[in-house]
């Protein structure tokens, strides 16, 4: 079985998998239930300053988007902070800490945008043990209203500024929570690394209305009647968490920059993904909501797997390893060429690749009499939409052509060499080959 | 078991009441809501789906699926009535693993097909319970239309003529509509009165004047119907039973497996009705096969079902062979009766073993008997029809017979299967062949 142990910042955990912060994370009897159940860290329920705590609404906070057999794909929330008060939850952590000492323990802060305030709460929190800081700029909500959350972390100046006071007061190696209610995700990444953050953590939620209540005419989840935005997040969010996580991880400006990779992660192989995009760790919040906190096991076993099956010894090898693979589109190779195949022995006739294709692509799939479908490369594009509608996995595959081959939809040899758009004849910008 | 199990001959009551409610209760219990929508998503939504085209009626099931996983029964039991006014009827009676299940790509895919009777059943069951029924009749035409025999048949080609605005007298021999979907289907598939139910909602289309008690060749004659009306259909169904031809075959004891299962169905009170304890069935169809289990279901010993050639010529289904070896009725193939024997009421019944070919082998056995049902088919019966294919009425295009304006569907008309479904069809389509010929004369 490989070894998961995890480095991140300096901060070690027997495994990748934290918990993020939120309601798993948010008291000691949860915490305690979490380690005992095998998850490497958590990321504490998000504190804010010191006096009385925010309130939350006493009606329902959550809402949800379901797939087959009432799945959960998607989780809407329009829960604030913690709503415990200061001292209790560092008596917690303190005492957490103390008796899980291989186990991360990361205090999540919120408080506004002063000094005074971020170094007073930064001291409290170094009494209790904690192994580093988590600064939430992405709570989109409630919080963004007072200024503080998403307000902050869309503005780029204001993360670096926070970032540079948390360095300044503390010892803490800080992480700062970045919000995906932003146009340039690479901007606020690159003022946390500016101001002397250490890490960044991505993605906070998705401002999000989940459904509308079509007798009451109001957004859920409804409170007497009326609806907020909420922070959408589960299995649904992982495609923009992933690419925002691609993005820093790419970009020269931050490249390099520890990641910790949150937004949907459900299995093993979600959190593989990440890791291969250049996360070094990763969170989880919707998972153990939607199934408790066993689904760890899971994800342990899984990446060991995983790991041996490839032969990397540390997470550290399968880190970033996709990263130098995540290109733009003008970079792609346009003389490959593939075609769609369909395994007759595999395929259960149900035409839902010939309507896909007929009506809505390229009219490239031939179905017979008798229900036989089968592809026209002369007109196939290899857009792939066959294979992902097709009920069977792997029934429909993408077969690339051999160079040297002719396409028949476009009557050209499939060549060898790469060349990409910059350098196509179509392109008036081109730039002369090499 | 019960003590009175064991009691010899024919006798009431073998079963405590508690037993025989649970006996013959629902085979397939509704979906609900959370279950139809786990069915239902199942569905692949195919392209010109083959379960359509497997459908005698043509269902879009694809189409009233999808209407129920996304919450709206009610227009996916539109979907179906469009097509098949009987089809809650359908969705309890029809052998799915024949028709529109066995050509489900989920069947190919996994063996487990979309459950698209049970889903059928659900939409139905919700407007039903409603009460409401979703269609209008257009403006009346002032055509009058007689259709006999308020089966299935009778009953969707009177329904489709009402819509169309045409007034229709609707006759039947018997005290109660409903022909077989009332007398004949197991009780297990039909609960709760369900038949006459239906009827009922069926009728509140209106324009449709119900006449029972009127037999065609006893106070009804074609000619005077042909002469009263505008157009006539006939859904008559199969009224005769085919005789065994044996020496021994009026003892006591011997019945047609339909007058038992029209008992069954009528009886207030299942108690009350007298059943073998050894029990031996003639034949290997779908009535076979409901006459067997439920004599079962009554409390009879031994059931033996016994049917002259192989397994696989069986007309009953796979499904059906399954559920009767289930519930405990033994299933003898290749062999054929030969003799009754009894003194006034049978006590055994003789048989010989055939093969294939149906030849007599010399072998022979006896099976202890003290009630035997015979189910090997029903005739066509009645003077005064119009010309005959075979055994039943010969039809050309969309019901027509041999004589103008007379039209005919369901068992009584060659071709299609004897199903609950294939009568609704041919109902159907002749209603829309008599409707578009009086448009025509108009
Ligand atoms: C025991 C049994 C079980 C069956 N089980 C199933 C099943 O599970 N699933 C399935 O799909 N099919 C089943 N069938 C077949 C199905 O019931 C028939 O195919 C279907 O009922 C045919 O409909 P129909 O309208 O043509 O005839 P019928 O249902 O027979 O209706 C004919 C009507 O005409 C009336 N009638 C007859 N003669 C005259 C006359 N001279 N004048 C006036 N009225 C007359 C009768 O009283 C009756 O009401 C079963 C049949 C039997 C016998
Ligand atoms: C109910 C709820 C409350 C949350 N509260 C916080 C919070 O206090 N602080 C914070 O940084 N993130 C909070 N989050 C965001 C999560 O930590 C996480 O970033 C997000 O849910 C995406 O991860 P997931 O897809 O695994 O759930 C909350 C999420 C949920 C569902
Ligand atoms: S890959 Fe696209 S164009 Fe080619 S057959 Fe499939 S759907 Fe049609």
């Amino acid at each position: 079985m490989a070894d998961l142990t995890t480095n991140f910042i300096g901060i070690t955990s027997p495994n990748p998998f934290w918990l993020a912060s939120a309601p798993p994370t948010d008291k000691e009897y949860n915490v305690r239930r979490a380690f005992e159940a095998g998850w490497g860290g958590v990321v504490w329920k998000t504190l804010g300053e010191a006096g009385p705590p925010v309130v939350n609404v006493n009606g329902p906070r959550y809402g949800a988007i379901y797939g087959a057999d009432r799945r959960l794909l998607g989780l809407n929330n329009i829960e604030l902070i913690t709503d415990r008060s200061l001292e209790v939850n560092l008596e917690e952590m303190t005492r957490v800490k103390r008796d899980w000492p291989d186990r991360a323990l990361i205090a999540s802060l919120m408080v506004p945008v002063n000094e005074d305030s971020w170094r007073d709460i930064l001291r409290r929190v170094e009494d209790t043990g904690c192994d580093g800081v988590e600064l939430n700029f992405g709570c989109p909500h409630g919080m963004s209203e007072r200024g503080m959350g998403s307000a902050v972390g869309q503005v780029p100046e204001y993360v670096g500024q926070v970032a540079h006071w948390c360095k300044k007061h503390s010892s803490l190696p800080v992480i700062v929570k970045l919000t995906p209610n932003i146009t340039d995700i690479r901007k606020p990444a690159q003022a946390a690394k500016d101001g002397g953050a250490d890490a960044v953590s991505l993605i906070n939620t998705i401002n999000s209305i989940t459904s509308v209540d079509l007798d009451l005419f109001s957004p859920e989840p409804t409170i007497d009647g009326q609806g907020a935005h909420g922070g959408y997040c589960g299995p649904a969010v992982k495609p923009i968490a992933l690419n925002m996580v691609a993005e820093i991880a790419r970009d020269p400006a931050t490249r390099g920059m520890p990641i910790s990779g949150i937004g949907g992660v459900t299995t093993w192989r979600d959190a593989a993904e990440f890791l291969a995009l250049g996360a070094g760790n990763v969170q989880v919040c919707t998972a153990a909501m939607t199934y408790g906190f066993k689904v760890v096991q899971e994800m342990i076993s899984g990446l060991s797997q995983y790991m041996d099956d490839k032969g990397f010894a540390s997470v550290d090898e399968l880190v970033g390893r996709a990263v130098p693979n995540v290109v733009n589109w003008q970079d792609l190779n346009l003389n490959y060429v593939a075609k769609a195949r369909i395994n007759q022995d595999e395929c259960i006739k149900c035409g839902r690749c010939y309507a896909a294709c007929e009506d809505t692509s390229h009219q490239a799939i031939a179905m017979s009499e008798d229900r036989v479908f089968t592809v026209k490369d002369e007109e196939c594009v290899a857009c792939n939409l066959c294979v992902n509608v097709c009920p069977v996995e792997g029934c429909i595959t993408m077969e690339p052509m051999a160079a040297g081959a002719v396409d028949p939809r476009t009557g050209e040899v499939v060549r060898e060499d790469y060349a990409n758009w910059t350098t196509h004849p179509n392109n008036p910008g081109k730039c002369a080959a090499e | 078991m019960s003590d009175r199990m064991l009691d010899p001959g024919i006798a009431a009551g073998r079963l405590e009441p508690e037993q025989l409610s649970g006996n013959f209760s629902d085979l397939h219990p509704p979906l609900d809501d959370h279950e139809a929508l786990v069915a239902a998503d199942r569905c692949y939504f195919c392209h010109d789906a083959p379960c359509i085209t497997a459908c005698p009626t043509s269902i879009d099931i694809p189409l009233f699926i999808r209407q129920i996983a996304t919450g709206t029964p009610e227009a996916a039991a539109e979907t179906i009535f469009e097509q098949n006014i009987l089809g809650g009827m359908c969705a309890r009676v029809c052998p799915t693993e024949t028709l529109c299940e066995e050509a489900c790509v989920r069947e190919a895919a996994e063996g487990k097909p979309v459950l698209i009777g049970q889903l059928q059943r659900y939409a139905t069951d919700t407007v039903m319970a409603q009460g409401v029924h979703p269609f209008t009749r257009a403006a009346p035409t002032g055509r009058q239309v007689a259709v006999v025999g308020a089966g299935p048949a009778g009953l969707a080609c009177a329904h489709r003529l009402s819509m169309h605005g045409h007034d229709v007298t609707l006759y039947d021999g018997r005290a109660k509509p409903g022909g077989l979907n009332e007398f004949g289907i197991a009780a297990y598939k039909s609960t709760d009165s369900f038949a006459a139910r239906e009827v009922d909602w069926l009728m509140q289309i209106g324009g449709i004047t119900l006449e029972t008690g009127k037999r065609l060749g006893r106070e009804l004659s074609l000619a005077e119907l042909r002469e009263g009306f505008d157009a006539v259909f006939l859904g008559i169904g199969l009224g005769g039973v085919n005789a065994l031809d044996l020496a021994g075959e009026d003892r006591e004891g011997m019945r047609d497996a339909v007058d038992f299962i029209a008992d069954l169905r009528q009886a207030e009170d299942l108690a009350g009705l007298p059943i073998g304890r050894d029990v031996v069935v003639i034949g290997g169809g779908m009535t076979a096969v409901d006459a067997a289990v439920q004599a079962r279901l009554l409390g009879a010993l031994n059931v033996s079902l016994v049917y002259r050639r192989g397994r696989e010529r069986m007309n009953a289904s796979r499904y059906e062979q399954d559920l009767a070896a289930a519930k405990g009725v033994r299933i003898i193939t290749n062999a054929t009766p030969i003799a009754v024997h009894g003194n006034g009421a049978v006590r055994e019944v003789e048989f010989e073993y055939t093969d294939d070919a149906l030849t007599p082998t010399g072998q022979r056995f006896r099976l202890a008997a003290d009630q035997v049902f015979k189910a090997i088919g029903q005739t066509l019966e009645g003077p005064d029809l119009p010309e005959l294919d075979g055994r039943k009425i010969a039809i050309s295009g969309a019901g027509r017979t041999s004589l103008p304006g007379v039209w005919a569907g369901g068992d009584c008309s060659a071709g299609g299967d004897d199903l609950t479904v294939t009568a609704v069809a041919e109902g159907r389509d002749a209603a829309e062949d008599i409707h578009a010929s009086l448009g025509a004369q108009a």
